[in-house]
């Protein structure tokens, strides 16, 4: 049997657009099922909008099953809401109460301008991607399984950094808009696997250097960690940090050589 | 993944100066984990200074005697091979040198950090594990700074600590000349306080550092946290216990 919950205050940002100033707006939901998620709640409250000839609230969400890292939401001065490792889309109002009232503001960072009410534009994350997050050895047709052999230690940590899902929590999370996790996550799992070796240290100068140009700088708070819907790990903060300064003395190397 | 929107302006970069080419250190230094190293670098430089400053004035617990000769020592170490004071001063230009890098970076940083996010949160946040030392260490530097600046002309240039009316300062009278600024309560205060800022900032700094150079390893992050509060309680505690003696006339009663 579900329940319901009663009474919720939202208090929502909104912003018609880049340029507006923006300001919050109360709204109430007089009852919701503690089984909706937090999303299904904004859509049964954005339904009501629209019935009543109001312009629907804006905010971004794509899978809605935690993969995509579409959604975001700062929620009550949390990043995902108040819910560890769990993105927005897979909060559910059973983590509320009866009369609570509940905050919601998006993404705040320079290089995550506000496009519209709670959506931002995260294209700042591509620039880091298209810098060195990739691999270009040809890889012809689908390998066999285990052509190369990996250390399990190693895959596992691995693994643990690709779960990155690029939502940007880290960067809203962080009292300093660094972008640390993100692009540490990104280099760590290319970094620890042999396929990754070859651009390597290319790979890190581009991407840290990238990161520079839009975020700001990671003083170990360790907010990012605790905000992460993937839960990675701030160690892959130290290995980026360890391969940034590698690669800066054998990229000069390699230079001299041409 | 993060979405590319058409049809607006591009996303612009807080960083407009182009990467141009500079001498290798200075290249290093330009990008925001390479000031990272710096900070970490002279913190740790700074960290090994005030150990030593501290163990150094343990001697004031052996009487007058021991501290003027060990003050007296500084002064000559490496004496014949150098001459008097040259080691010293060495020394003194590395620790200016270190506390300037150390400062510089954290400005530049702190404003790199203002530019990143021009308009803060409309709402409170909900820290989770962020703590008073991490979020305050711009605070706490300053204030060690301040600190520093005053301790520099009490003790070392006498300006706020002469004897009698005639306004004389006996530089090589280390003993005496702390013994009458600490027996002062206010000045004794200020120092007890600039001491726990200092232990703030090295509650996290000296955690800090690790993270910033990239010494992570299972077999010992855990015990990154024990050495830099081991460390912050070290220091401060011997500090903090001069003052105190001072004023309960242990030391110079
Ligand atoms: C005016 C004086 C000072 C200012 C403004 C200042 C400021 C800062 C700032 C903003 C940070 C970065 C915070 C972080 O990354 O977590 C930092 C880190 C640090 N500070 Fe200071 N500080 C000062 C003096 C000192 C002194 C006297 C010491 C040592 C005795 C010290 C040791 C450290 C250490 C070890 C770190 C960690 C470096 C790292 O994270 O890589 N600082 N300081
Ligand atoms: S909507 Fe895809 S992760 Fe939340």
């Amino acid at each position: 049997m579900s329940n319901h919950l009663k009474d919720i205050t939202l208090k929502i940002w909104r912003q018609s657009g880049p340029n507006d100033g923006g300001h919050f707006e109360t709204y109430k939901v007089d009852e919701i099922s503690d089984e909706a998620s937090f999303l299904e709640m904004l859509d049964y409250l954005n339904e009501r909008l629209i019935n009543e000839g109001n312009e629907a609230i804006v905010f971004d969400h794509d899978c809605r099953e935690g993969i995509c890292g579409t959604c975001s939401l700062m929620i009550n001065g949390q990043a995902h809401g108040p819910e560890r490792a769990t993105a927005t889309c897979q909060l559910h109002m059973r983590k509320f109460k009866s009369g609570d009232s509940i905050t919601i503001e998006p993404w705040r960072a320079k290089a995550f301008p506000i496009v519209k009410d709670l959506m931002v534009d995260r294209s700042a994350f591509d620039r880091i991607i298209e810098s060195g997050g990739f691999i270009t050895s040809p890889t012809g047709g689908a390998p066999d399984a285990n052509l190369i052999p990996i250390p399990k230690p190693v895959a596992d940590a691995a693994m643990d950094s690709a779960e990155c899902i690029g939502c940007g929590a880290c960067v809203a999370a962080c009292p300093n808009g660094a972008a640390n996790l993100f692009t540490s996550a990104k280099i760590a799992h290319l970094n620890l696997l042999p396929q990754g070796q070859a651009e390597r240290y290319k790979r890190v100068e581009a991407m840290v250097e990238t990161m520079d140009e839009y975020f700001g700088s990671c003083t170990n708070h360790g907010e990012c960690e605790a905000a992460c819907p993937k839960e990675i790990s701030i160690d892959v903060i130290a290995l980026a940090n360890a391969d940034y300064r590698k690669a800066k003395v054998k990229n000069r190397k390699q230079l001299a050589r041409n | 993944m993060a979405q590319v929107l058409h049809g607006r302006g591009p996303v612009t970069a807080t960083a407009n100066k182009s990467r141009k080419k500079r001498p290798f250190l200075l290249d290093l230094y330009s990008t925001a984990v390479g000031k990272k190293y710096a900070m970490a670098i002279t913190g740790i430089g700074l960290m090994g200074f005030v150990l030593f400053h501290m163990i150094g004035n343990l001697k004031m617990y052996f009487g007058a005697a021991d501290l003027d000769h060990y003050a007296e020592f500084l002064k000559k170490l490496l004496y014949p091979l150098a001459p008097k004071g040259a080691v010293l001063w060495i020394l003194r230009g590395g620790l200016i040198a270190m506390a300037f890098i150390h400062i510089h970076a954290a400005v530049s940083l702190t404003r790199l950090n203002r530019t990143a996010r021009p308009v803060r949160y409309q709402s409170e946040r909900d820290y989770q594990v962020a703590n008073f030392a991490s979020r305050s260490m711009r605070w706490t530097g300053v204030t060690v700074f301040l600190f520093l600046v005053w301790h520099l002309l009490d003790l070392t240039f006498g300006v706020t600590n002469t004897v009698g009316a005639d306004g004389e300062f006996i530089r090589a009278n280390v003993y005496d000349n702390v013994v009458r600024s600490l027996d002062r309560w206010p000045v004794a205060a200020f120092y007890i306080l600039a001491n726990i800022a200092l232990g703030i900032h090295l509650f996290h700094g000296a955690w800090s550092l690790f993270q910033s150079m990239g010494w992570n390893n299972p077999r010992f992050n855990k015990w990154r946290q024990a050495f830099a509060t081991g460390f912050a309680t070290v220091v401060v505690v011997g500090n903090v216990s001069f003052p105190i003696a001072v004023l309960a006339g242990v030391v110079g009663g």
